[in-house]
């Protein structure tokens, strides 16, 4: 397969129980424009256990559905799954593959890439059009502000993952496209793991959807309950830089940058971080965006609307007696 | 049980400069560590291999001067270390780079379970353990937190750690796991054993040693290029800095709030 743009753009679409990840909806809206200015057709992929799952797939805009059905891809195993789906990449020679840059996205993207000996770039954020009509995707690399685009002229599908939150969330439409169900031939063997238990977690925070978000970063020194309390009075939600998360002090899906979600808030308060890119790609998006930090040279102070030098502590007190009051 | 774990040595990310003039990355000046997933990696394995018996094998692509931070891998307990460096496996991507670590496995006697880390922290993907696994038809658990001894001697139980929770699945041998950074408590140097790890070679093992498709080595074998570097684009904001005592800092924050439509009294 080479450098060929005719054979449309697929996009995985990925399951929770009965319902789309957002992230999924998120990029059939970008393929559609994507397969619109490449004039080709837009595959909605999904693969499940039961058919006509896929059928809600229809009011985000695709010229197909593809439904790969079979019980043993009942729960998702990434050697089953490559399987079926590389099957239908080969005959079908799509030009592009996206997939959400989530744990299973993921894990999935990496075996499939090498079954078709293609390239893959991963969560990106951003996508464009080279002048020869190849995706780039844009990584945001170390410190200084720097992101590589990274593209795949050479072989295909084209492959991305993408992280939760880059494109907005398109609004559901007037179904369009046909669903076309394929049951791929596969037995006990074509597995590579069995799932034996699942434990659900508590709670689950989507950042992606907050309106307000008090981020912590290691500045706080791993103190997050009046952060949490500010959150609350706002009404947001509490965020965190990944040497918070990775230190264990918030919980991970409260990651947000390049590793974690990119969010589109109303306002969020950026309290002890420094504003490393692949923090600052994450809340660049927000409407409004304050910092405190007690280094005036933090590079964060360059993301804000209004920067705070000083010692965060009294900072928080003040601003919670002032809410309170 | 032939465990094979496969480290990474990254730059410290905070001394890599960047040169804004060319848009390129200078990290010849940084110094390096083991990537942090790697360790957790490593001991995972260590654990592992001390309850079921066998053998632990640390193996690793990279330039000639990797070799010093691999010594670390004996003198924690792991039974062999081995490099995989040649210009020809320079300029590779996740394709290549998995390529060359899976026909190394295959090279040094193949394994059973090969344990990584669940993402390079310079930069890294996370899809080099599960591409690993596709190269040698292996099954694959990324994002574990938790191995242990399955029903049979052909599977181990893995935990996965997923956005909405915890996976245990039942994973055929051979396999590839992929562990997460804090999944466990690294062990310290073993000083005993410190003076074996400095006799202990690093094996290194070269092109020609290693044989392999050329056409899917280095720079030759990775269809992703970088088609450019550009600096990100800086948000259009008001950038007001103040050195304020905290009552007025909090005074004009909550302005800041109130501008957004976001208190309820
Ligand atoms: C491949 C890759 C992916 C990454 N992905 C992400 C990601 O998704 N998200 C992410 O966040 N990071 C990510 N990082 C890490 C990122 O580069 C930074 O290391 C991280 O964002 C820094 O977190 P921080 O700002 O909390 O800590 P630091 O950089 O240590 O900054 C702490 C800041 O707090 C200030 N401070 C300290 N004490 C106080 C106080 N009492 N009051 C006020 N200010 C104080 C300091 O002046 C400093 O500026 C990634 C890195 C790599 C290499
Ligand atoms: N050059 C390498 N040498 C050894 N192991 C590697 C190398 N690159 C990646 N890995 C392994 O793959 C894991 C994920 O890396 P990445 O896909 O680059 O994020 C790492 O944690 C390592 O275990």
């Amino acid at each position: 397969m080479t450098g060929a743009n005719d054979g449309g753009c697929w996009v995985y679409a990925e399951r929770q129980g009965d319902s789309f990840l957002s992230v999924s909806l998120e990029l059939l809206g970008k393929a559609r424009e994507l397969a619109d200015r490449l004039g080709g057709e837009l595959t909605a992929l999904t693969v499940g256990g039961n058919s006509g799952a896929g059928a809600p797939l229809r009011r985000y805009g695709p010229d197909h559905v593809l439904e790969l059905t079979h019980p043993l891809l009942a729960t998702y195993d990434a050697k089953a799954y490559a399987t079926a789906i590389g099957a239908e990449l080969s005959k079908s020679k799509p030009s592009a593959l996206l997939l959400g840059a989530t744990r299973n996205g993921q894990d999935l993207a990496g075996r499939l890439a090498v079954r078709m000996r293609t390239g893959l770039t991963a969560h990106v954020t951003g996508i464009e059009l080279d002048d020869r009509q190849n995706l780039v995707g844009w990584v945001p690399g170390f410190g200084g502000g720097i992101e590589a685009g990274v593209s795949c002229p050479v072989r295909r599908p084209q492959m991305v993952t993408v992280r939760p939150g880059v494109f907005p969330l398109p609004e559901g439409r007037t179904p369009t496209g046909d669903v076309r169900e394929v049951v791929p031939e596969l037995s006990e063997k074509d597995l590579g793991s069995r799932r034996v238990s699942f434990e659900v977690k508590g709670s689950s925070v989507d950042l992606t959807r907050a309106g307000v978000i008090v981020v912590g970063g290691r500045g706080t020194g791993g103190d997050f309950t009046r952060l949490e309390k500010l959150a609350r009075l706002l009404g947001g939600e509490v965020g965190a830089t990944r040497i918070a998360t990775d230190a264990g002090w918030v919980e991970r899906d409260r990651m947000i940058g390049q590793t974690g979600v990119i969010t589109h808030p109303k306002l969020v308060l950026v309290l002890g971080a420094s504003g490393a890119v692949q923090f600052t790609v994450g809340i660049d998006r927000a409407s409004t965006v304050v910092a405190v930090n007690r280094d005036p040279s933090a590079p964060i102070f360059d993301h804000a609307d209004l920067g705070i030098v000083g010692d965060l502590g009294p900072v928080v007190d003040s601003l919670l007696r002032a809410l309170e009051a | 049980m032939r465990i094979v774990v496969c480290l990474k040595v990254v730059p410290r990310p905070e001394e890599v400069k960047v040169n804004l003039e060319s848009k390129t990355l200078d990290r010849a000046g940084a110094r390096s560590v083991l990537n942090p997933a790697d360790v957790n990696a490593l001991e995972t394995a260590l654990a592992f291999r001390d309850t079921v018996g066998g053998k632990v094998t640390v193996l690793s692509m990279g330039p000639p001067q990797f070799e010093p931070y691999l010594r670390v891998a004996p003198a924690v307990g792991a039974d062999e270390a081995v490099l995989l460096s040649d210009r020809a496996f320079g300029g590779a991507d996740t394709l290549a780079t998995s390529y060359t670590l899976a026909t190394a496995i295959g090279k040094i006697g193949g394994a059973d379970l090969i344990v990584c880390g669940e993402e390079s922290s310079d930069g890294g993907t996370s899809q080099v353990p599960p591409s690993i696994a596709e190269w040698l038809d292996a099954s694959q658990a990324t994002y574990v937190e938790r191995i242990v001894s399955g029903k049979s001697a052909a599977t181990v139980l893995a935990t996965r750690v997923l956005e909405n929770g915890k996976e245990t699945v039942e994973l055929d041998l051979p396999a590839v796991v992929s562990v997460v950074v804090g999944a466990n408590e690294p062990r310290f140097i073993d000083y005993d054993r410190w003076a074996f790890a400095q006799s202990a070679s690093v094996k290194v093992l070269d092109f020609a040693a290693l044989g392999g498709d050329p056409q899917y080595l280095g720079l030759k074998g990775s269809p992703t290029t970088v088609a450019g570097l550009r600096e990100v684009r800086k948000p259009g904001r008001r950038r007001e800095v103040l050195t304020v005592t905290a009552d007025d800092a909090a005074a004009r924050i909550k302005a800041e709030i109130e501008r957004a439509g976001l208190v309820r009294n």
